[in-house]
Formats: structure tokens, C-alpha cells, sequence
């Protein structure tokens, strides 16, 4: 973990209406518990796929529980997360083919384009980055994954086209 | 560790074949500690609950097969302890490694040099720092605020800043984030400490063993073996915690205080850790100075004691001595108000002597002396945890008096202590209160009242204790017996249900106090209110126990000796009246001169008097009337019609800007003496820098003046003086500074070998038998109406102290709370438009202010709250300057007014 980026300085991302409207109906049942953090966090991380810092302060205020206590259960469980998955998840391989075919330049070329880190979604929550090892499909390295599409032999001109040709 | 812990039964351990006495609830540890044996530790700190985690206090048990962590194991009859055995030291070492093959060795720059648990414990126990060498986990540095700064690659992740902020301070600031190596404390989200409830009281930083949290202000300014240490007695509040002072080339340079020992165990507030730049700030005074054509300049001693002590002598033969009027200061030490006392008395010969505890708390005389006999806290601090329930009424304790509310917090979350918390606002302490009465400003009685019925009502009251020390409990029953929950209700606003479980909570307590500050005394019906508290504390059978009490939280820190020492117009030391003439006489012997018989006039009085002609002089030590006193408008007028007007102080304040001649007096940290704090601890203050420039200790400031009027009194040091103090004071008789020196004592000591008194009204009231008074509620003086339709209450802020004349000066207190917020209930901002950080205009029938509004759910509907610190927004522009009949204090805490957005 050598990232040593401030959480506080990440993207903000707006929650949708139904969201709010979503993790607001999830924490009136538990309202005041406060032994229920975690069953009030897991569902909203089910129902709308993250929990960014303000529904971590909602959670917190209503089941009256110090913020620094969310954040620490947040934080504790790889299963919570506090980005949003793009409605395009772009999943790179930089396994040793992929890397050697070119891997590398197409992640450059998507960081570039995007402005996000791998690990990161698009402010707009659009797209989502990630790297992956080898998915062993190396004969058609390089590999990039789109939600469930796998690119095969991709040329890092053309991967923005394609990845802007599905929205 | 347990605090409840009985202490009289005795168990024998031995350590290392040393037999050792204990308490029974006892740790192995704290045995040790208690007897210096050395054990390792990194994650005990005595002020919290234990934890167990660093397995560094580990030691041998005989007949146990394995080590056991000495900090989670109680004594018991008979145990066999070895400490430092082979086996013992080879677990300990291999602990150590692993936490050394993760810190930076950084002790060659780290702040914590010389002065690190951790970098103690690898010298003793020789540790190889590359036996583990791992991979050192890069982790953040949080300075994003003026007071702390965290480096997380320093810590060892013990705990116990965590565990301090939840269970001491109560402010849930920081937590563990992250798991395994990533693992990090942090405050919630990242973000800076100011944006958390932290209120920036450092004692994360006096737990941290490393060097991992350190004092934003007082860092790369020494070494620490290049300092001096010098105990002494913090300046703020009447807490009276004990600081050290870190001292290089008379500056210092950073401020602790030692963890487990003294009054406040090593905890402190902003203002005692961080508040005390003052000292050094570059517009103290260095010389005396006179005015000229509205201007100041600079005169030598000689000069300034010669026109002074001229124009005195002048005044007294045109006028008479009761032309002068003079104003002592709960800022000064016992010794300096006793002095004054004497100058007042003896020198000039007049009892026009008062300082401004009228302003706070001379209704707690006036409410505890026909009830009690005594208007002291009655119990000590320490006693919080012998209490099962405690009410707190009319005391903002956080920011007021943090180290106690420290304790009371601790209390509740580890110790299941019933909180029961009074008061108009939402306070910080409502957080940890079991049961939260939200009253409108003004009808405490009516609460009181009603909590009285509601005990009668259920059989809760001690009859016992009420046969046995008290009288009039029958005239006093019909006093509450109208005041239904319902009719509370009405009056209060105080849900009815609340009331009634706060009043099975006290009631049914074993032991329960109650304390309060200035929201019980500043209103007209200050004496009343305190005089119920006093019955409710009778009913409840709770006087002259260990854990119960009535217990008046006083303002400023030596506000109990000035009032002990005699800065009032009708008593000297030690309550003694001045119309006595028995004791009257004790004191013209002992001061060689005959003294005035007839009482003088108190600090209210004295500005009306200045305004009428009546008073000529007002000669002041270290009080600021023109921010203090109710209705400065008129203080004003009153400080100009004077003909003259002699201001010692260490700044030029508001007050001095009126002056005629300015004295540059020493502070706090660059005089001895001592200060009594709430709970009548009579502690040492210690010189630990020269004064600048010319500036003068008050003490020598008030003997020059008396030489110079012909008056010798003699004291060649503030030891000697406290000897006299002992000779003519009866509470005072066994106090002297050997046994100060040793430890602290509190009055009653009534001799060299009485120990002193922690609890008052043992056995016998101080009065004989305590005395039930009925009291009658009444409305506050002034109540809304269409032109002024909100309630104002003032009161004061954790980073600002009195008229800020030393806070003001605080760069670091000043970053924090820079300005004046007047708070305003939610639905009242709905109503009239206004919006969080907006500015506003308040306006009562005296006058009006601007200030910046706080817009929250913390305020009660119709009440608005404004602090009283600043001069740029001064609430005594507005208050209602009605006095309470007997006691004389002003309502500072309700009056009405109107609100409008500027
Ligand atoms: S300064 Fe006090 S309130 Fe702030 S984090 Fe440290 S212990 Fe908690
Ligand atoms: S910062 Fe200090 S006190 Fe807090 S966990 Fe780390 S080492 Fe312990
Ligand atoms: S202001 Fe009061 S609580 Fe704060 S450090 Fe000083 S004496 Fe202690
Ligand atoms: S390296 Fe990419 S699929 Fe194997
Ligand atoms: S001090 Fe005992 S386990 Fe840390």
C-alpha cells in the first residue's frame, strides 16, 4: 500500500435520488441500534454497491455512533467499499503476457484518458478501474475486460474507442 | 484498578521475595509501580480502563504455568511474583524486536528523544534493531490542524490515544482503520482533527509512549535534557491542574503534566496545554506607566509609587479612606489577595475590598452559608467515583471546567455512573447523560422544585439523615408540594416522564452530588436557586458522605482564596467578620493599627459609586470590569468620573485603557505563592521565569505602595506571608509551605497536624444541623415580549477564558475560536431567515452587538446563547444588570432580546 493519497481528498461522488432515498429506508429500520453497524452497512453496500463518506456520517448519526467507529468497520472488511463501480468496469490484465504484449500501454492509455487510478471510478461513475492477474487466456493476450465482454488482442489506440463505443 | 475498590482490608503479595501490602481490586502493576518495582508496559495508562494488549508486562507466578500480563491480573492473599527472571526477559525482548523491526528509527530528529517509552525499553533491554528488520510500512502524517500532529509510521499501534478519547474525553475523535499491516488510528474519514469532535486537549499526546503524537506549537524548540521542569498550578480554571512547565532560556518551551499523579492524573484542557503563550507575548508590560493628554507613558518605579502613593494620601485627607474603593483578583495568588486585604484594611483603612466572584458565585454564599454554614464545594474531586449518580445543573462543565467533566465522563462509560444533565443547551455532556431536563433559562427552581416533589412523593427521601442533621424539613414541605411533574412542565418546559426518572434516579441513588456553576447563580434568584440545590442535596440524605455533596464549580482558578483570603467587603480570611468585634480586634493587633468597622462596598456598588462622586480612587490588581461586569456602558462612565484610577495587570485590558497609572505585573509562571482551587486545595504556584522588563510580582507591588504610605508590612517573602495567613485564619491554621511542598492540602486544616478536610459536613453541618429553606420560584427579572422576544444567556467557551486577556494573546486558541457565534435553535433560524455563519444583530433594552450566528439543534427553541469573552461582540453590552436582592449578582443568564440578520 504505498498509496498515500487522503481519503478525504478522493473524488465526491453524488448519490442518486433512489439511492439517498434507498439508505435512508435501510437505516430507519435499524434507527438507534446501536449494535447493528454492520447489518446496516452490508445492506446498503448490497443495495447500492458502496458507501461513501456521507452515508457513512447518515449511518453514524442515526445509530448514534462515533463516525471514526463506521469508518473504522468500513475499512476493516475488504467486502465494503467506499467507490462506486462504473456502469463500465474495465478490467485490465497486466499478467507476464499481457504485460509483455503491450498491457502496460493500454492501462496508461485508459489512465490517461480516464484520469483515474486503477481502483478508481470516473467522478460521472461511468467507468471503473482495475488491473488483474493472469486470467489464463493468454493466447489472445492482451486482455482488457469490460463488465462481462473480454477484448482479446487489444491495440491500445483503439481501446477508448471501443470502451466509448458501449455507452 | 477498579476504582470502588474498599480500601481498608490489606493484601500481602510478594515481589521478587519483597513482601508488599495492596488493595484488595488491585493490579500486579499497579502494586509494583506503587512500590517502584520496575515492570515493562506500553499500553497502561492509570486514568483508563485496562486493555491488555502490548504482552510487555508479563511476570512469573508461582504455581501458574505460564507468564501472565501484570496490568489484567489482580492481587490476591499470598501471590508469589517474580518480575525480571531469564524467562520473563527473553519473552519481553522478543516482543520488543518485533515492535522496533517496525518503527523508523528516528530518535536522532524524533520530538520524543530522551523522553520515549519505547526507546527506554530497547536500551534496558538491549535491543538488536535488525534482528527482525521488515519491511517498514509507509503510513501518514496528519498536521492539518494547529495543535497535533500525527506520524503514523511512529506508532506501535498500543491504543491508548484511542482509548483516552473515547473513555476519558468522551470526544470519539480517532479510531482504528484498515486491518493487519495497514492498520492505522485515524481520525474518522481522514479528515483534519477540526473537522471531528476533538477539542484539542492533548492527552492523546501525554498517553503516546512514542514519539508518534506530538504538540504542534512546541515542536523543534529544545531537547528534552536541555530544559527545566517546574511543577506548577495552571492559571485558568479552578480545576487547578498541575503542569509542568518546560523551561530553556526563560522561555518555555513546552507544557505536560504527569500521568497518574496530582489532582487532574496527567490530563489536561487546551487552554492549561496549548493557552499559555500569553506569557511570552510581546505586549506585556515592562514598566509602569502613566497616563499624559490621553496617552501612556513610560515613568520608572520610584516615580509611578511616589505620584501614586501622593495623590492617595491627598484623596484620603480630602475625602475620607472610604473614598477609595479597591479590586482584588481571583487571578492572584492567596498570598496577594490577603495582602491587598491588609493594604485595603490596615494601609488605606477602608473595607471597600471585592473582586469578581460577586460576578459568579457570591450567591453560592449567600444560598450555602443559611443552609449549610459553609459556601465551599463540599466534597473533593476525587470523589466523582464513590458517586452512583451525579446531577449537573447550570455548568457548561466541558468547556468550563474539562477536567472534571473528564472524570464524570470516565465515570459513566466505564464505571456506570448515572449522568443527569440540566441545563437550557445541549452541552457536550448531554452525550454521556442517562437523562437530559432542556429547562428555559430562569426556571431552575421550578425543576428543583418539582424533582423535590416527585422524591417526596415516591418515599425517596433519607428520613433518617433528614431527623438526625437537619431541621425545618416539616415548614419546607408545603414549599414543593404544588409542584406537580405537569405543572413543572408548564412552567419549564421540562418533559414530565424526564423529570420524573431523573428524580428516582437521584433519589434511589446510594450516593449522588449534584454540581453547578454559573448557570445556577447568575439570575436575581441566584441565592434561592442555590438554596435549592442545597435542600434537594438534604432530601436526598447526600451531604457529608464520600461520592454525594453540593458542589459549586468556581470559575476562575484561585476565585476560592480570593474569596478565603478576604478580598470581600465584609469578611477577612477565612470568613471572618469584619463587624465582629472580637475578631476585629485579633486583626488590629495583629497588623498594629485600627481597621474600619463598618463593612464596605461591593464591586457593584463601587462603579455606582464612581458614578456618583461617592468613590474617588479605584485601585484594581489583575480584574477587568470593563468586559466582566454586567452593563459596561456604565462601568464606563463610572472609570471616568474617577480621579484616579491605579490598574496592576500584566496587559494593558479594557480597564486599563481608563487608567491613570498602569503597574507591569509578573504572571502566574514567574512568581510563588499559591492558588485554591474548587474544591478548597490550597497548591503550590512555582516561579519558573524571571518577569520582563521591570514587571514586578503584586505581592512587592502592594508592599512598595504601603512603604511608601507609611505602612511597613514587612515580608520578605510570600512563605512568610502565608505563615501570617496561618496565624489569623482558622481554616488556614495548619497550612504552611513545607507541607505545601510536599503535597497540597485543603481547608479546613485547622492545624501542623491536621491532615485537612476532603469531605465538608461530616459529621456535624457546619451550622450545626442543616437547614431546609423554602424558596418561592419566580420568573427571571425580564421576560420576552413582542419588542425583545427571545431569551439570552450568556456564558464562556473551552478556548477562551474570562475577558481573554491572556486567551486573546493565544495565537494557537485564537485559530480555533477567532470570533463571537451566537447560538440559535434551528427552527428560530427558520423563522427569522438567518443561516449558519451569518451575521446577526442582537439587541436587549441596554444595547446592541453583532455577532456571527450558530445555527444547531443544541439550543432550546427562543433562547439565544452568546459567550462572554469578546470585546468585539461584548455580551455585557446587553445583559440586565438587575441584581440578585441578597447575594447582589447580576443575571447574566437570562434577559430579553431581539434578534435581526444585518
Ligand atoms: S486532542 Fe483530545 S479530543 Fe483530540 S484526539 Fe486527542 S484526546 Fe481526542
Ligand atoms: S499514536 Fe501513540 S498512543 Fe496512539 S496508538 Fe500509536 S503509539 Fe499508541
Ligand atoms: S484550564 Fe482548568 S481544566 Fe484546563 S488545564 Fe487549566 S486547570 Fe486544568
Ligand atoms: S497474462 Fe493476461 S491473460 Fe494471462
Ligand atoms: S501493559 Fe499489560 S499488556 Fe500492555
Amino acid at each position: 500500500m504505498g498509496c498515500l493519497v487522503r481519503v478525504k481528498d478522493l473524488p465526491k461522488y453524488a448519490l442518486k435520488d433512489w439511492e439517498v432515498g434507498k439508505v435512508k429506508e435501510i437505516i430507519s429500520k435499524y434507527k438507534n441500534d446501536k449494535n447493528s453497524v454492520i447489518p446496516v452497512l452490508r445492506e446498503i453496500q448490497q443495495s447500492i454497491g458502496f458507501l461513501p463518506i456521507d452515508v457513512q456520517r447518515m449511518v453514524a448519526d442515526k445509530l448514534k455512533v462515533p463516525e471514526k467507529d463506521i469508518y473504522g468497520v468500513v475499512t476493516f472488511y475488504s467486502f465494503f467499499s467506499m467507490v462506486p463501480k462504473g456502469k463500465y468496469d474495465i478490467r485490465v490484465c497486466m499478467g507476464t503476457a499481457c504485460y509483455v504484449k503491450g498491457g502496460g500501454k493500454i492501462l496508461s492509455k485508459i489512465k490517461k484518458e480516464l484520469g483515474i487510478e486503477p481502483g478508481q471510478t470516473t467522478r460521472n461513475r461511468k467507468y471503473s478501474l482495475q488491473i488483474n492477474r493472469c486470467l489464463g487466456a493468454c493466447g489472445i493476450a492482451p486482455v482488457v475486460v469490460v463488465n462481462d465482454k473480454i477484448l482479446q488482442k487489444v491495440n491500445p489506440k483503439k481501446i477508448m474507442d471501443i470502451i466509448y463505443s458501449y455507452d | 484498578m477498579n476504582k470502588k475498590a474498599i480500601k481498608e482490608e490489606q493484601i500481602t503479595i510478594s515481589i521478587n521475595g519483597i513482601k508488599i501490602n495492596g488493595s484488595p481490586g488491585q493490579t500486579i502493576l499497579e502494586v509494583a509501580l506503587e512500590n517502584d518495582i520496575f515492570i515493562p508496559h506500553l499500553c497502561y495508562d492509570p486514568r483508563i480502563n485496562i486493555q491488555g494488549a502490548c504482552r510487555l508486562c508479563l511476570v512469573e507466578i508461582e504455581g501458574f504455568r505460564e507468564a501472565v500480563p501484570s496490568c489484567i491480573t489482580k492481587i490476591s492473599q499470598g501471590l508469589k511474583i517474580k518480575t525480571d527472571t531469564d524467562h520473563i526477559r527473553n519473552l519481553i525482548k522478543l516482543n520488543l524486536e518485533l515492535i522496533v523491526s517496525d518503527h523508523p528509527l528516528d530518535c536522532l530528529t524524533c520530538e520524543s528523544c530522551g523522553n520515549c517509552e519505547l526507546q527506554d525499553l530497547a536500551y534496558l533491554y538491549d535491543i538488536d534493531q535488525n534482528r527482525f528488520r521488515g519491511e517498514v510500512h509507509p503510513k501518514k502524517v496528519f498536521e492539518d490542524n494547529p495543535f497535533i500532529i500525527r506520524d503514523n509510521e511512529k506508532c506501535i499501534l498500543c491504543g491508548r490515544c484511542v482509548r483516552i478519547c473515547d473513555n476519558l474525553i468522551g470526544a470519539n475523535a480517532i479510531g482504528y482503520a484498515g486491518r493487519g499491516f495497514d492498520c492505522e488510528i485515524i481520525p474518522a474519514f481522514e479528515q483534519s482533527l477540526k473537522d471531528t469532535d476533538c477539542i484539542f486537549c492533548g492527552n492523546c499526546i501525554s498517553t503516546c509512549p512514542v514519539g508518534a503524537l506530538q504538540a504542534k506549537p512546541y515542536l523543534k524548540k529544545a531537547r528534552a535534557w536541555e530544559t527545566k521542569k517546574i511543577q506548577t498550578t495552571c492559571p485558568y480554571c479552578g480545576v487547578g491542574c498541575q503542569i509542568n512547565l518546560h523551561v530553556k532560556n526563560n522561555k518555555i518551551v513546552n507544557i505536560t503534566s504527569d500521568v497518574g499523579k496530582n489532582i487532574n492524573k496527567g490530563s489536561l484542557c487546551v487552554k492549561g496545554k496549548f493557552g499559555l503563550d500569553f506569557v511570552h507575548d510581546s505586549k506585556r508590560l515592562t514598566s509602569p506607566l502613566k497616563k499624559r493628554d490621553g496617552k501612556f507613558e513610560k515613568i520608572s518605579w520610584t516615580n509611578a509609587m511616589g505620584s501614586i502613593s501622593s495623590k492617595l494620601k491627598e484623596i484620603i485627607k480630602n475625602h475620607g479612606p472610604d473614598s477609595i474603593g479597591i479590586l482584588s483578583s481571583a487571578k492572584c495568588t492567596n498570598e496577594e489577595n490577603f495582602l491587598l486585604s491588609r493594604f485595603a484594611r490596615a494601609t488605606i483603612g477602608t473595607n471597600n475590598i471585592d473582586h469578581c466572584a460577586r460576578l459568579c458565585h457570591a450567591s453560592t454564599i449567600t444560598g450555602l452559608i443559611p443552609t449549610f454554614g459553609s459556601g465551599a464545594m463540599t466534597n473533593s474531586f476525587e470523589d466523582i467515583k464513590d458517586s452512583d449518580a451525579v446531577i449537573v445543573i447550570g455548568s457548561n462543565t466541558t468547556e468550563a471546567h474539562p477536567v472534571i467533566s473528564y472524570e464524570l465522563i470516565n465515570q459513566v462509560i466505564e464505571h456506570n455512573l448515572k449522568l443527569i444533565v440540566i441545563d437550557p443547551r445541549k452541552i457536550p455532556l448531554t452525550k454521556y447523560a442517562y437523562i437530559h431536563l432542556q429547562q428555559k433559562p430562569g426556571t431552575d427552581i421550578a425543576v428543583l422544585l418539582g424533582l423535590m416533589n416527585v422524591i417526596y412523593e415516591n418515599d425517596l427521601h433519607d428520613t433518617e439523615y433528614i431527623d438526625k442533621r437537619t431541621e425545618n424539613f416539616e415548614n419546607f414541605i408545603n414549599s414543593f408540594k404544588e409542584y406537580s411533574p405537569e405543572k413543572v412542565e408548564q412552567l419549564s418546559g421540562v418533559i414530565k416522564d424526564d423529570l420524573i426518572e431523573a428524580a428516582k434516579v437521584y433519589g434511589s441513588a446510594k450516593t449522588a452530588s449534584i454540581f453547578y456553576s454559573m448557570g445556577i447563580t447568575q439570575h436575581t434568584c441566584g441565592t434561592e436557586n442555590v438554596i435549592s440545590v442545597a435542600n434537594l442535596a438534604m432530601m436526598g440524605g447526600n451531604v457529608g458522605k464520600k461520592g454525594g455533596g453540593v458542589n459549586p464549580l468556581r470559575g476562575q482558578n484561585n476565585v476560592q482564596g480570593a474569596c478565603d483570603l478576604g478580598a470581600l467587603p465584609n469578611v477577612y480570611s477565612g470568613y471572618q467578620y469584619v463587624e465582629d468585634n472580637e475578631i476585629r480586634e485579633k486583626f488590629e493587633k495583629e497588623w498594629g493599627k485600627k481597621l474600619p468597622p463598618k463593612k464596605g462596598l461591593t464591586v457593584t456598588e463601587m462603579i455606582d459609586g464612581a458614578l456618583s462622586g461617592k468613590i474617588k480612587v479605584l485601585y484594581i490588581m489583575g480584574e477587568n470590569p470593563m468586559l466582566s461586569d454586567p452593563d459596561i456602558l456604565h462601568v464606563a462612565q463610572g472609570l471616568k468620573n474617577l480621579d484616579l484610577l491605579v490598574v496592576q495587570d500584566i496587559f494593558i485590558t479594557e480597564t486599563g485603557e481608563f487608567a491613570d497609572f498602569i503597574l507591569p505585573s509578573a504572571c502566574f509562571a514567574e512568581k510563588n505563592g499559591t492558588f485554591t482551587n474548587t474544591d478548597r486545595r490550597i497548591q503550590r504556584v512555582n516561579k519558573a521565569l524571571n518577569p520582563p522588563g521591570e514587571a514586578m510580582e503584586d505581592w512587592k507591588i502592594i508592599c512598595r505602595l504601603s512603604e511608601k504610605l507609611g505602612y511597613n508590612m514587612g515580608y520578605s517573602s510570600v512563605s512568610e506571608i502565608m505563615d501570617e495567613i496561618a496565624k489569623v485564619t482558622p481554616i488556614y491554621a495548619g497550612i504552611n509551605y513545607k507541607r505545601l511542598n510536599a503535597s497540597p492540602l485543603q481547608w479546613p486544616c485547622t492545624g501542623k497536624d491536621h491532615p485537612g478536610t476532603d469531605i465538608l459536613h461530616a459529621k456535624n453541618f457546619a451550622r450545626g444541623k442543616g437547614r431546609f429553606m423554602p424558596v418561592e420560584f419566580s420568573l427571571p427579572a425580564e421576560n420576552p415580549d413582542k419588542k425583545y422576544p427571545y431569551i439570552l444567556t450568556t456564558g464562556r467557551i473551552l478556548y477562551h477564558f474570562h475577558t481573554r486577556t491572556m486567551t486573546g494573546k493565544s495565537e494557537f486558541l485564537n485559530l480555533i475560536a477567532p470570533m463571537a457565534l451566537a447560538h440559535i435553535n434551528e427552527e428560530d433560524g427558520r423563522d427569522l431567515n438567518i443561516k449558519d455563519g451569518e451575521k446577526i444583530r442582537l439587541e436587549t433594552r441596554r444595547g446592541k452587538i453583532e455577532a456571527v450566528a450558530k445555527v444547531d439543534g443544541n439550543i432550546k427553541k427562543g433562547v439565544v446563547f452568546i459567550p462572554f469573552h469578546f470585546a468585539e461582540s461584548p455580551a455585557n453590552k446587553l445583559t440586565n444588570p438587575v441584581l440578585d436582592p441578597k447575594a447582589k449578582i447580576p443575571e447574566y443568564k437570562a434577559c430579553a432580546v431581539s434578534i435581526s440578520k444585518v
